[in-house]
């Protein structure tokens, strides 16, 4: 491995890396704009010049592989007086109106500009060339042709990853701006992600625009559940509501990019449909109760049901939206408290959604299908669990994030499920099965609990708790474990990393991983 | 002298294959193709000590021998005839009059680094050049000089002529190889170098017209005789391109290490309206200017020029009398480099429109002392901190002409106008 040097800390590198990643893995930043790792190396912003022992000009650290023997300096005196002046020529016909962009606060400029340069401005005000603002350039991108420091991120974006090249630069010199060719528009899936790796406040969110600032927001890493993809995402929150999700980096599933439709997925847990109270179906409406009374109403439904017709007349429908805990939590419930092993499982897209693409995208719409089959759990359950009811055998279902209806169609859920006597269902919102139950209990959802899912490729990812949950609602697994303790008085772990220490311990899929271990990009199922 | 660059003017017709064929043409290719080994031409054309005359200077046999031995990828040879340096239009006259020695330089290197296809790029200027060239590659083709089979030996040698949109980064070879490669023309980051990912990723040697056209010359009479004009290292007939206040502009072939001061005064007839010299750009907009004094102690030759403080680069000579306002002069340049930068560096996207801005104020009276000092920092942050050497190519005239003329500038500054404006005396074209 070649050996450098960079301000006077030594490094055993990987070959073929370049000098922003050695300084990265010294803990050093070599301030950077124009490179990123997924893009290729164009080495236009001339920000991470930086000095070379023997080389007699300054080089740019991005394209500077690292070589046994090299002694680079960030920080002397000609490095940082190459920053100061590159850092000056950014901001000479940069219109600095931080007051009301949306980037303020994460900007590159803002950034770099505090940290290595804070040299008054030798450039008139008033000559500062003049360019296009508030451009709608398609999907949900706004740009600002004054703020771009023509990094050309975001035509390398669209030029190698999304190979759709929509944007380019026109003119030359300092008249270059980025554009859309005449007539035409963003138009991918992933249009999004030139906001995120735009280093200032050139390209923005249609969506954000002043709407938060973003130091009054929290971050909290998480996983989208958009499809069975589960690209690492960071929550971007205040007071429980959310404002937008990035992308998070992960090597093992999404690299550094999401889908615009995973992007916005947020919108559809903030809507009215959302249960904040339990709910009991009476005389065909759901009227609104405590939720220690609708648990109760639920366990006495449980115990009646068993009663009567043994404990497999009850049995249990889960869907591919629950985490990995929640699913040994309610195949727990039903193994050892109630006694009954009738499980199915759904994985449920609805028609008409995006197909397998070559980047992200996954045709299945939830993300802890694997998670479910990983578990023993057939995803046929909408089947299986209609032939028991049918049979006349099964009198009772608990739906867990199971929204059979919707998926079914209200004719042949009622078909299949219609003779049910009871149907107990745990769900973030009112949706068709919930309207269809005697029992709602409000649960979570996915920002509000810790937990874990599990992606079509058997990466275990983690999620984190963003914010509480609304009303009453609960974490389902608080809702199954209350609900056990009602019906056998026994106290069970409600945490997550407990669960997950159990579900490792018997569940051959998951044998060997640790809660605490999985990190930041998760690990991979051992199958 | 003998006329070696420019023996159209004493051959009529040169450009026909026939008249060319007369005139020993083509034998110098005969001679790389059937008598020397790949190596012996690039060792004889190192031996010759040719240096390029694109604007660097840099020694063609040496570029030549970097190009991979048994290159699994095809080499290509590109012939730069952009010619956009201000000031220089030595390749104009040779596309036009000789484009057979061209044909015959291009042959002979394609041969020397193993080359079967040659692109000639050509600025977008060069309307009536690239129909008189590509009459002349029709000429070689059906007389089997160029093609599949050239001269009879096997070799393959195709030669694409490719005109550009007109922008002076085309010329930068990397900016060049982009755009002919139907992209923008933003130069490449080097390393890798055009040696060895140049066109379409494959090995390149990139040359200027003028170098080409000396090839045949060495093949002929050798690497000594060549060296024996001029300079022994920076040896060779050369074509000046002599322009500005002068009464007899043109195009000039004649010895490396010809005085500067014989080029102004006997060649060029002297200035203009016999008034005095005030300053001369030796190599075309991008480099240093010399003062009077300076000029006439230098001779044309890259080193010696380089040695007195400046470059030579295309040796386009621009020759400024005593009634040019430097501001303005320097304005001008400003707002071609300016106009040309690509704008990929933002040292060089920045820089050269905040120079040009300034230097209108000065002009136009409205400048401060403190321009002065921000035109020498912003010039040196400029410098050597980019892609291509565009930037560069404005720095160094700023940085010459603010102190050589410091008093000019300091003159604008206090009377809040061009001193030369009231003389009646306006600008390069204003005096002639
Ligand atoms: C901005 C810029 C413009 C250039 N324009 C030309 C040009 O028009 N013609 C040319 O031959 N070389 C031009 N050059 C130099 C080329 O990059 C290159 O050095 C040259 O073509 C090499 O040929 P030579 O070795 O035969 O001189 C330019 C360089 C720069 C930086
Ligand atoms: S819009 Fe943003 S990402 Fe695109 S070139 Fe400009 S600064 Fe870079
Ligand atoms: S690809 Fe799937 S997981 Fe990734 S952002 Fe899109 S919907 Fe979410
Ligand atoms: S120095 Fe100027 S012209 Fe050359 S690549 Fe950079 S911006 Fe373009
Ligand atoms: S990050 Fe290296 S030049 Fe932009």
């Amino acid at each position: 491995m070649p050996k450098v040097t960079i301000n006077g800390k030594e490094l055993d590198a990987p070959a073929g890396i370049n000098l922003i990643q050695a300084a990265e893995m010294l803990g050093m930043e070599i301030p950077h704009y124009c490179y990123h790792p997924a893009l290729t190396v164009v080495g236009n912003c001339r920000m991470c010049l930086v000095e070379v022992e023997k080389a007699p000009k300054l080089q740019i650290a991005c394209n500077t592989q690292v070589s046994d023997g090299m002694v680079v300096h960030t920080n002397s005196e000609r490095a940082r007086a190459a920053q100061q002046a590159v850092l000056e020529f950014l901001l000479i016909n940069h219109p600095i109106d931080c007051p009301v962009c949306d980037q303020a606060g994460e900007c590159k400029l803002q950034d770099y500009y505090m940290d290595y340069d804070r040299q008054p401005s030798r450039f008139p005000l008033g000559k500062k060339n003049k360019k296009g603002k508030a451009i709608d350039i398609g999907s949900d991108v706004m740009l600002d042709q004054e703020r771009c420091i023509l990094c050309a991120r975001c035509t390398r974006f669209l030029d190698e990853v999304t190979h759709t090249s929509e944007l380019a630069i026109f003119e030359r010199g300092d008249h270059n701006r980025i554009d859309t060719y005449p007539g035409r528009k963003l138009n991918n899936k992933y249009a999004g992600n030139i906001i995120d790796i735009c280093p200032v406040g050139a390209l923005t969110e249609k969506d954000f625009r002043f709407r938060m600032r973003v130091w009054y927001m929290h971050r909290t890493p998480s996983v989208c559940a958009g499809c069975e993809r589960g690209c690492a995402i960071d929550i971007y929150e205040n007071h429980g509501r959310i404002y937008r999700y990035k992308p998070r980096h992960n090597p093992l599933v999404n690299g550094y990019w999401m889908c615009d439709e995973g992007r916005h997925s947020f919108t559809n847990l903030q809507t009215e449909r959302r249960i904040t109270r339990a709910l009991y179906q009476s005389d065909g409406r759901l009227v609104p109760e405590t939720f220690s009374a609708g648990l109760r109403r639920a366990a006495g439904a449980i115990r009646k049901c068993g009663e009567a017709n043994g404990a497999r007349a009850i049995g249990a429908l889960v869907g591919a939206q629950a985490t990995n805990e929640e699913i040994f939590a309610l195949k727990s419930f039903m193994n050892d408290v109630i006694g009954s092993d009738v499980i199915g499982g759904m994985s449920y897209s609805p028609p008409g959604s995006s197909g397998d693409d070559d980047l992200l995208i996954r045709a299945n719409k939830n993300p802890n299908t694997r998670g479910l089959s990983a578990q023993g759990i057939a995803l046929d359950g909408l089947d299986t669990l209609a032939q028991e009811v049918s049979s006349g055998r099964l009198k009772m279902l608990i739906a867990l994030r199971a929204d059979a209806c919707t998926a079914l169609g209200e004719a042949e859920f009622i078909k299949r499920f219609g003779p049910l006597d009871y149907l107990l269902v745990f769900d973030t919102d009112v949706n068709e099965t919930a309207q269809m139950a005697n029992q709602v209990i409000p649960i979570a959802a996915y920002p509000e609990i810790e937990g874990t899912f599990t992606n079509f490729q058997g990466v275990v990812q983690r999620l984190h708790r963003a914010f509480d949950p609304p009303g009453e609602a609960k974490s389902a697994i608080e809702a199954i474990t209350d609900l056990s303790m009602l019906l056998d008085g026994v106290e069970r772990p409600q945490a997550a990393d407990r669960i997950f220490a159990e579900m490792a311990a018997r569940e051959a899929a998951f044998a060997g991983l640790e809660y605490e271990k999985l990190g930041h990009n998760g690990l991979k199922l051992n199958v | 002298m003998e006329r070696i660059l420019t023996r159209w003017l004493d051959i009529p017709n040169l450009r026909d294959i026939d008249v060319y064929l007369a005139h020993d043409g083509y034998k110098a290719a005969r001679k790389a193709f059937f008598d020397m080994k790949p190596e012996e031409i690039i060792d004889e054309v190192k031996n010759s000590n040719l240096r390029g005359r694109g604007g660097a200077a840099f020694p063609t046999g040496m570029k030549w021998s970097f190009i991979p031995k048994n290159s699994p990828k095809p080499v290509y040879v590109c012939c730069n005839a952009d010619e956009s340096e201000p000031g220089t239009f030595a390749n104009r006259y040779q596309l036009e009059n000789d484009p057979h020695g061209i044909i015959e330089g291009i042959l002979i290197t394609c041969r020397a680094v193993g080359a079967h296809v040659c692109y000639v790029y050509m600025r977008g200027e060069f309307a009536i050049q690239k129909q008189i060239f590509d009459a002349a590659l029709a000429q070689a083709r059906a007389k089997g000089i160029i093609g599949p089979d050239v001269m009879g030996s096997g070799f393959s040698v195709e030669i694409y002529t490719h005109r550009g949109a007109g922008a002076y980064i085309c010329g930068e070879e990397t900016g060049l190889l982009e755009s002919l490669e139907g992209k923008r023309a933003y130069p490449r980051n080097r390393p890798p170098f055009p040696a060895i990912q140049g066109a379409f990723g494959c090995p390149t040697v990139v040359n200027n017209v003028e170098t080409l056209s000396n090839v045949p010359w060495i093949i002929n009479r050798g690497a000594d005789w060549y060296k024996s004009i001029g300079p022994e290292k920076s040896p060779g007939p050369k074509l000046f391109c002599l322009s500005g206040h002068i009464n007899r502009p043109g195009l000039y072939e004649l010895p490396m290490g010809f005085p500067l001061k014989d080029l102004i005064y006997e060649v060029g007839g002297g200035i203009l309206g016999g008034r005095k010299l005030k300053g001369v750009i030796p190599g075309g907009s991008s480099f240093p200017i010399f003062t009077a004094e300076e000029a006439v102690k230098v001779n044309m030759d890259f080193d010696s020029v380089r040695a007195a403080g400046s470059l030579m680069g295309t040796a386009g000579v621009m020759v400024m009398n005593e009634d040019t306002c430097m501001v303005r002069a320097l304005r001008t340049i400003a707002h071609f480099y300016h106009h040309e930068s690509c704008g990929q560096c933002t040292p060089c996207r920045e820089g050269t429109g905040w120079i040009e801005k300034m230097l209108i104020d000065l002009e136009a009276g409205c400048g401060t002392m403190q321009d002065l000092d921000y035109l020498i920092s912003v010039a040196t942050n400029m410098e050597g901190n980019t892609i291509c050497v565009l930037a560069d190519s404005l720095s160094m005239p700023v940085k010459s002409f603010v102190p050589k003329y410091k008093d000019e500038f300091i003159e604008h500054v206090k009377q809040k106008r061009c001193p030369f404006r009231a003389n009646g005396a306006q600008s390069l074209r204003a005096a002639s």
